[in-house]
């Protein structure tokens, strides 16, 4: 099957119908409306194999269909469908582990009163995600960015009874428009100079040659080309939205949100959406590698963007007592990772990266919402622990999960996407220090999740809700091991050995090089590995006689460090003492003005008028006003008479009104005056 | 008359007619805002995007938004959001003022006789807007200032609650 | 029927639904909205008459009707004040009730 790129837009329509399916049931029609939202993700999985047939055909090929959306004036606003292996590829992923996520939910939200809307909620997530994926014009896209926000602020706050949820929706909401203005001000300035946002559009597109040399050829303030300067402000958007430093704080607190929630949109799909975003533009981010005389090249802050919060996820990562916090931390510290790809100039790595960390996250997501659905709602693991021998087949497809984060040699997807990475890095000219940050990550990753694995899994129970969970129905445990499956399997389409996807993604025929081209940093990577997963069995995988109150091993080695990666280096402190106080300073300052300033301005206004009233009112009471009492009177009678038609009946009125209408018009009509 | 007007007119009186029916507040309101929807797009369909635009951002985006914020500050509880039904009299005589405005204004349209119409719709640009309204209606456009400012302030005075020292007064 | 004679029987028709809507409800927030309905027929109107009917200079259909809007978004903010109003004088919306002009 095939499918068009005339035809893509069936792709997020079908779960948008979904989502108004979902959006008319009542309450009660909850098999209707997961029916209809499990349906359309199917359908649109099916759709998107067909466009990854059609995009594989021609892998070099950006087709697109465009058209005119509206005319104002002379302005012609024009958006379209693109339709190239980047796009078939993600829309496959999305749409997989989108039905998956949808099929877990069933189990998960079982008891939840509002599980149509929840649906509802998931399909116009799944709608805007994949209108995002299949846009050509940058337009569009950013349409479909703030919708995808808009539902992630509703999926995050779904239990907006919960103080916190609420407070994380709208931290998550505001946060990432930080970044979405710094994107909207790009696309402005974009459309200002070039007249367009299509992406691809037969060689008048922004993305194209012609643009592309225009854009890099011109110099604005401080040197910057103008290529630089818009891709760092779209780059904004994709800092916002993939939770990268500084404007990360947004993410954890999202894992407020129901577990599936957290893990398709804010690991597998929405986050990704950053990197996405990054690599769409691609061309415009590299129009500046071939000037030498610009102050930095829009890519070499990626790069440093995605080092600094690769490093800095996986440490606060090591000191979090909650699993899904942890897992946000490593989501942080694995956007970091693909964000550093991009910069060092491989965006086919970090795409499969992205893939790649979809599958596993999602998995490794999942697996903890069925511990945390297990355990009724306990997700700390200090009070959780044990759960291996009554839930084996979560604690099996977990452990895959961990090993492919990790990037156990060989076996697991999360190896081969890494090393891409780590290679793509090595082979970066201009700075040594994404490597070393990329490979410290790697000892940090396989440690924490070391750390997790053993905390919920082995040891005793700890709290006798740990001591009572027990392994969930089919409906949850199927898609974690289809996730698990895809996780180990998936790995080889882009091992070096056989470069399939890095060969159809880009267009370029990669020869498939030797696994030996840089054995020294393979093997370094492998023993970091080993280092991470020794180091973290040797402190916490054999303590025995643990309870819920024990001190964590490290923090009792270094309880300074400790505490300050515990309450996450401190991000929220400080923005609520800059940003916050700032803001509470000027509003101060506003109130201040506006008290003192122009209240006393207008009470002496108003002292002006009261002592001209005051005079007046002498010369009206002795002069004026013995005549208008004589004439007021007279008034008074009239007034008493009419009074009656004057019941104060608004509708009475107003229905006077149009019956005397009627009655001139008739007038009028019979009378033959035209 | 074509299929596109006859759905507009569908969506537009259908919706409006079933807020004049709905028991429920919050639904008539939902209902009139699908109802100015469809106007804005039947002056889509005329030629007039501009208006379309305008209608869709005062109407669709900003009237609902205060009439909702009208429901939400002047309710107290859930079962205050079911209006009461209009009382029979009443009804019955807007019913028979509503069909009488619209009987003698359909016997209007057919008994004058028509100029043919044109056949496209006047090139209206945003420029030429803009330049009309900075020009020729300038005036106007000061004066709608001034009143708008005139009614914020109103609005203001009128919903802002009464002093304290004046409710001991009355 | 010419287009001109169906735009004027719907903005007819529009017309009536709001009168009856402002007519026989009693919440005084549904009769504010069936008198917006009422301008919105009227702004049909301009633009029917801009659009089908020959005369006027080009735009003089469309500015009557951006200024028609602007005043209806104006009388909406002061209607919907004096709905507050009213809430906080006699505790319900009941415009039937409201039939003095003292406090």
């Amino acid at each position: 099957m095939q499918l068009s790129a005339t035809h893509l837009w069936m792709i997020p329509a079908l779960p948008l119908l979904a989502a108004a399916i979902g959006s008319l049931t009542p309450r009660g029609g909850r098999k209707l409306a997961a029916g209809a939202a499990i349906a359309a993700m199917i359908g649109a999985f099916v759709l998107s194999c067909g466009a990854l047939v059609t995009a594989l055909a021609q892998p070099a090929v950006h087709a697109s269909a465009n058209f005119t959306w509206f005319a104002l004036g002379n302005e012609v606003v024009r958006v379209g469908w693109l339709l190239d292996p980047l796009t078939a590829f993600m829309a496959v992923m999305v749409t997989f582990v989108g039905t998956l996520i949808f099929i877990f939910s069933l189990g998960y939200m079982k008891e939840d009163r509002n599980f149509t809307r929840f649906f509802c909620f998931l399909s116009l997530f799944a709608a805007a995600m994949l209108g995002l994926l299949v846009a050509n014009s940058l337009l569009l896209l950013f349409v479909c960015w703030e919708l995808v926000g808009l539902a992630s602020y509703l999926l995050i706050g779904f239990w907006f009874h919960k103080p916190a949820a609420a407070a994380a929706a709208k931290k998550a909401f505001l946060t990432t428009r930080i970044g979405d203005l710094g994107l909207l001000l790009g696309l402005l300035w974009l459309y200002h100079v070039r007249g367009s946002l299509l992406c691809y559009d037969g060689g008048a597109g922004v993305l194209e040659q012609g643009s592309l040399t225009a854009l890099a050829g011109t110099t604005v303030a401080g040197g910057f080309a103008l290529s630089t300067a818009i891709g760092l402000l779209i780059f904004c958007g994709a800092i916002g939205k993939s939770g990268q430093f500084p404007l990360h704080v947004w993410l954890p607190d999202a894992m407020e949100g129901p577990t599936p929630v957290s893990a398709l949109i804010h690991a597998a799909t929405m986050v990704a959406a950053g990197v996405f975003l990054v690599a769409r533009v691609y061309p415009l981010m590299l129009a500046d590698q071939a000037l030498a005389s610009v102050p930095v090249h829009a890519l070499t802050v990626v790069a440093g963007i995605g080092a600094i919060t690769a490093l800095l996820g996986a440490a606060i990562a090591v000191a979090q007592n909650d699993i899904k916090r942890v897992l946000a931390f490593s989501t942080v510290s694995q956007l970091g990772y693909m964000m550093l790809a991009l910069g060092v100039g491989s965006w086919v790595a970090a795409i499969f990266h992205l893939l790649m960390h979809a599958f596993f996250k999602a998995l490794l997501f999942l697996g903890a919402g069925s511990v945390i659905h297990a355990a009724h709602h306990e997700q700390d693991v200090r009070r959780l622990g044990g759960l291996g021998r009554r839930m084996k087949a979560t604690f099996a497809t977990f452990a895959v999960g961990t090993m492919a984060l990790a990037g156990v040699p060989f076996l697991f997807s999360g190896f081969w996407s890494k090393e891409a990475v780590l290679h793509a890095a090595h082979a970066w000219p201009v700075s040594s220090l994404p490597l070393l940050v990329g490979l410290a990550a790697v000892v940090l990753t396989a440690f924490y999740m070391t750390r997790l694995i053993t905390g919920i899994f082995l040891g005793a129970p700890r709290t006798d809700a740990a001591a009572e969970a027990h392994e969930n129905s089919a409906v949850m445990t199927g898609p974690l091991l289809i996730l698990a499956a895809c996780a180990i399997g998936l790995g080889f389409i882009g091992t070096p050995a056989w470069p399939w996807l890095q060969s159809n993604l880009g267009g370029i025929v990669v020869e498939p090089e030797s696994i030996w081209e840089a054995p020294g940093l393979m093997l370094l990577s492998i023993g970091l590995v080993v280092t991470g997963l020794g180091a973290g069995w040797a402190v916490y995988g054999r303590r025995r006689n643990v309870n819920a109150s024990s001190v964590d091993p490290l923090a009792q080695a270094a309880p300074g460090l400790f505490a300050v990666l515990a309450a996450r280096l401190g991000f929220d402190e400080f923005y609520a003492a800059t940003f916050g106080r700032l803001n509470t300073w000027v509003a101060a300052l506003a109130d201040g003005l506006d008290r003192r300033v122009w209240d006393s301005l207008v009470s002496l206004l108003a002292r002006a008028g009261e002592f001209s009233g005051v005079l007046n009112r002498e010369a009206d009471e002795d002069i004026l006003n013995r005549g208008f009492d004589r004439t007021s009177a007279t008034v008074r009678g009239v007034g008493q008479t009419y009074s009656r038609a004057q019941a104060g009946e608004t509708h009475g009125y107003l229905r006077t009104v149009a019956l005397a209408f009627v009655v001139f018009a008739l007038v009028l009509l019979l009378g033959g005056v035209r | 008359m074509t299929f596109t007007f006859l759905i507009l007119a569908v969506i537009i009186l259908g919706s409006a007619l079933a807020a004049a029916l709905r028991p429920n507040l919050i639904h008539c309101a939902l209902l009139l805002v699908v109802s100015w929807l469809g106007v804005a797009g039947f002056y889509l369909w005329a030629g007039a995007e501009f208006v379309a635009f305008a209608q869709v951002l005062v109407y669709v985006g900003a009237l609902s938004m205060v009439v909702l914020f009208a429901v939400l500050l002047t309710r107290q509880s859930r079962a205050e959001l079911r209006v009461d039904a209009p009382e029979t009299r009443r009804a019955v005589w807007a019913v028979i003022a509503g069909v009488a405005v619209s009987g003698v204004i359909g016997a209007a349209v057919f008994a004058t006789k028509w100029d043919p119409a044109p056949v496209t719709a006047p090139e209206v640009t945003v420029r030429g807007l803009g330049l009309e309204l900075m020009g020729a209606h300038a005036a106007a456009l000061l004066l709608l200032g001034v009143l708008l400012t005139a009614a914020l302030l109103g609005a203001v005075v009128l919903a802002a609650p009464d002093r304290p020292e004046k409710e001991e007064k009355s | 029927m010419s287009p001109l004679q169906g735009c004027l029987l719907l903005s007819a028709a529009l017309f009536s639904v709001g009168l009856v809507i402002a007519l026989a409800r009693s919440n005084a927030i549904l009769v504010l909205l069936g008198i917006e309905l009422m301008l919105n027929a009227a702004n049909l109107n301009f633009i029917a008459f801009w659009r089908f009917h020959s005369g006027a200079a080009p735009a003089t259909g469309v500015i009557f009707v951006l200024f028609a809007i602007a005043v209806a978004a104006a009388e909406a903010a002061v209607g919907l004040a004096l709905v507050i109003a009213l809430y906080r004088h006699q505790k319900n919306l009941r415009l039937q009730e409201a039939t003095r002009l003292r406090g």
